[in-house]
């Protein structure tokens, strides 16, 4: 007869079984049962100081690594204050399962002391979501639960355990057969799809290669950059896909979308082709949906069916994973290039290049010696180097962050590009140091998103997680007051946070363990920031005190067309002349 | 907008209809009649879905619906190639004048009188929604007193099973 353990036991070694080393909570009532178990384990527990973070550290996590994140919570309130976590992972297709404790079995539907049904909260922003109240069914939840966060189009998925079920005795084998008659996400792209693709790119004149964050969780970069070069297309990565194309590269044309560049942006409204590549024509990145890309037929590349046609129609779909599409898109053109057929794409890139050279990205500076936030940003991504994993947190910071720091590689840009969620950076910088302990890590954040989750600092502190933090201090929620500035006749309505004042940072970090650095002038940019790579036996917060009224250019405004970009305020490109 | 009937194949787990019921009301879809049902496969239950979309919308639905682990298989019952049926109980105000005029509509339209009382006759209809419809315009002159109908439940027509091949899939290893 097989050993008797407990749910709770059986549910250590089914994490231990799948890999886990690390996971980030905090434990309560309904999950102490597993806690226990937890204590002998090799699993790496990391205690945070709210649920929040250690959903956010379990995205960052797995966005740097690749790997599945895991965050855990009690029942209750600690499993509510996942959802937002939750709700970020699904949007930007993090691969991520979440622990929770529920009261007892027969107390659930009572309204029970920390009752709440979070399968039910959580089914609309997860890829799905499991109750388990039989012991015996726990190897398999979590099995399943990996499986389904990992594959097809990755997202979170949470696992609700209740008490007795971790109390209970029950066996323990593995591997388990999965039970998932609904679940068979589509991996092989379709050969005649791919062919009509490849026919379509030498023929276009003016294509782009609209690059989304699907690349990146696809592991595609290598042969994206193959197909780029293969066909000498441009290419622009979205906001998700920052990393999945080196900046460096002459084919970039940067990031289109509401805060892209000129030249990004100009492609997608003057091209013919758009290859659109694990990405899901979001509104920040179309504008105004019936004006986008007018000229443009598609070829839309994705692995979840449900995002082909969902916004644009596309003329050629080809469901399947990157990491298999690719490179039978690359061999379908090699093989129509072997047939004589040459891609024609020099005034296209005659046009671009105007476009690149006459408007590049720029930013004001300021006549009272006082800090622009870009250039911060833009040295503090050249000094600390290529390596580094940057995380951002939500609004002009993050703009600049995109904009202003060049990346080579794929996993070293974080953000938080769907939901907007503020407060990401700290926590997802956490959860990348700890996936990837040799990297610099810098939380690039706002003093707005510092303040909603850099109680996390004392996480770093204490379990020795030297992440880094850029705070990019304007003293307001900064990309609301410039949405004042342009469209509220500048009536600064709540957005002055004072925190140039309060709270004092330096202090901040300084109660927290960390190093606090202030930075006030341009000329103490670079030493300050080349003193924090320096440390690396602390988490080092730079207090960067920056202008307020630094504004994030080119902008499309909301519900505009792309066409109506504007370069800075009331200046708008000049593409006359540039119709073919 | 036109109609659609969609046979939506679930695992038979706890909250499903809760996860088909939340797609379509968080994606701006209307419900114009759902029956959900055991099948012939004791693990698998069936949800007979009715509504107002139009195409794009229509393959959009169809498309958020698979992406739900437990949805096993979604099919569109053209109503040319589906037996369409709806059951309707309705309570009509009735006299001992009256009486005998429901009782022929009743006929007339193969339904069965379930109930009589001295206020009322309650009718029994099966059929497709438009017979149904018609049903009710004769009858609504009389007075409707309480009225409530099961929802459309569809099956194809021909010798073929939607399940046959979802079992195969059920079967397939993961």
């Amino acid at each position: 007869m097989s050993e008797q353990i407990s749910g709770a036991e059986s549910l250590v070694r089914s994490l231990e079984a799948q890999g886990v080393t690390d996971v980030f909570g905090i434990p309560g009532g309904a999950i102490l049962p597993l806690y226990d178990p937890l204590f002998d384990s090799s699993i790496r527990h990391i205690l945070v100081r709210h649920e929040q973070g250690a959903g956010h550290a379990a995205e960052g996590y797995a966005a740097a690594s690749g790997r599945v994140g895991v965050c855990m919570a009690t029942s209750g309130p600690g499993a509510t204050n996942l959802v937002t976590p939750l709700a970020d992972a699904n949007m930007d297709s993090v691969p991520m399962v979440a622990i929770t404790g529920q009261v007892p079995s027969g107390a659930i539907g009572t309204d029970a002391f920390q009752e709440a049904d979070i399968r039910g909260i959580t089914m609309p922003i997860t890829k799905h979501s499991f109750l388990v109240t039989n012991p015996d069914d726990i190897p398999r939840a979590i099995a399943e639960a990996f499986h389904i966060a990992s594959t097809g189009r990755p997202g979170p998925v949470l696992v609700d355990v209740s008490k007795d079920a971790l109390q209970a005795q029950t066996t323990f084998t593995w591997p388990v057969q999965m039970d998932l008659p609904g679940y068979h996400p589509v991996t092989r792209p379709h050969s005649k799809q791919v062919r009509e693709a490849a026919r379509m790119i030498l023929a276009a004149r003016q294509p782009v290669l609209y690059v989304g964050g699907g690349v990146i969780r696809a592991g595609a970069s290598a042969p994206l950059r193959r197909l780029a070069e293969v066909t000498g297309i441009p290419v622009i990565t979205t906001l998700m896909a920052r990393g999945a194309f080196p900046d460096s590269h002459p084919q970039h044309l940067g990031m289109p979308g509401m805060h892209g560049t000129v030249a990004a942006v100009g492609a997608l409204q003057k091209s013919d082709l758009l290859i659109t590549l694990g990405a899901r024509f979001d509104d920040r990145v179309t504008g105004k949906l019936s004006t986008f890309a007018p000229g443009a037929a598609v070829i839309h590349a994705d692995i979840d069916p449900a995002e082909i046609g969902k916004n644009r129609v596309a003329d050629v779909p080809i469901v399947g994973d990157l990491a298999e599409t690719l490179p039978e898109l690359i061999a379908a053109i090699e093989a129509e290039q072997a047939a004589g057929a040459v891609g024609d794409y020099e005034g296209w890139w005659a046009l671009l290049n105007r476009m690149r050279e006459t408007y590049p990205l720029g930013y004001d500076t300021f006549d009272d010696g006082s800090l622009a936030p870009q250039y911060v940003i833009q040295r503090l991504g050249l000094i600390s180097g290529p390596e580094t994993i940057f995380a951002a947190g939500v609004g002009q910071h993050q703009m600049w962050a995109a904009q202003f720091i060049n990346y080579e590689y794929p996993n070293t840009w974080l953000n938080s590009g769907g939901l907007g969620t503020m407060g990401y950076a700290v926590p997802a910088a956490m959860g990348a140091k700890v996936a990837r302990p040799d990297a610099t890590v810098w939380a690039v954040d706002g003093d707005g998103c510092f303040q909603m989750t850099n109680q996390e600092l004392a996480t770093c502190t204490i379990n020795d997680i030297p992440i880094k933090v850029a705070l990019i201090n304007n003293g307001n929620l900064g990309m609301v007051r410039q949405w004042q500035t342009l469209f509220y006749n500048e009536r600064y309505s709540n957005t002055n946070l004072e925190s140039f004042r309060i709270p004092d940072f330096v202090k901040l970090a300084d109660a927290y363990g960390c190093y606090g650095l202030r930075c006030e002038s341009p000329e103490q940019v670079d030493a300050v920031i080349e003193k924090a790579m320096a440390i690396d036996d602390a988490p080092v917060v730079i207090d960067f005190v920056v202008h307020k009224d630094a504004m994030v250019w080119p902008m499309v405004a909301a519900g505009t067309s792309n066409d109506d970009i504007m370069v800075a305020r009331e200046m708008a490109p000049d593409w006359s002349g540039e119709e073919d | 907008m036109p109609q659609h009937t969609l046979s939506v194949l679930v695992e038979d787990k706890p909250g499903v209809l809760a996860r088909v019921a939340g797609l379509f009301s968080r994606r701006g879809f209307n419900i114009e009649s759902l029956a959900v049902g055991p099948t012939e496969l004791p693990e698998i239950s069936r949800i007979t879905i009715r509504v107002h979309v139009e195409g794009a919308a229509l393959e959009q639905v169809t498309k958020q619906l698979n992406k739900l682990v437990n949805v096993i298989k979604i099919v569109e019952l053209d109503p040319a190639a589906s037996v369409q049926r709806e059951i309707l109980l309705v309570k009509v105000r009735s006299d001992l004048e009256s009486r005998s005029h429901i009782l022929e509509t009743a006929q007339l339209f193969r339904a069965k009188v379930v109930d009589v009382s001295p206020e009322s006759v309650t009718i029994e209809a099966t059929g497709k929604v438009d017979k149904l419809q018609a049903l009710m315009k004769v009858l609504e002159p009389f007075g409707i007193k309480e009225l409530v109908k099961s929802g459309v439940v569809a099956v194809g027509r021909g010798p073929r099973s939607i399940s046959d091949r979802a079992l195969r899939a059920a079967d397939r290893p993961a």
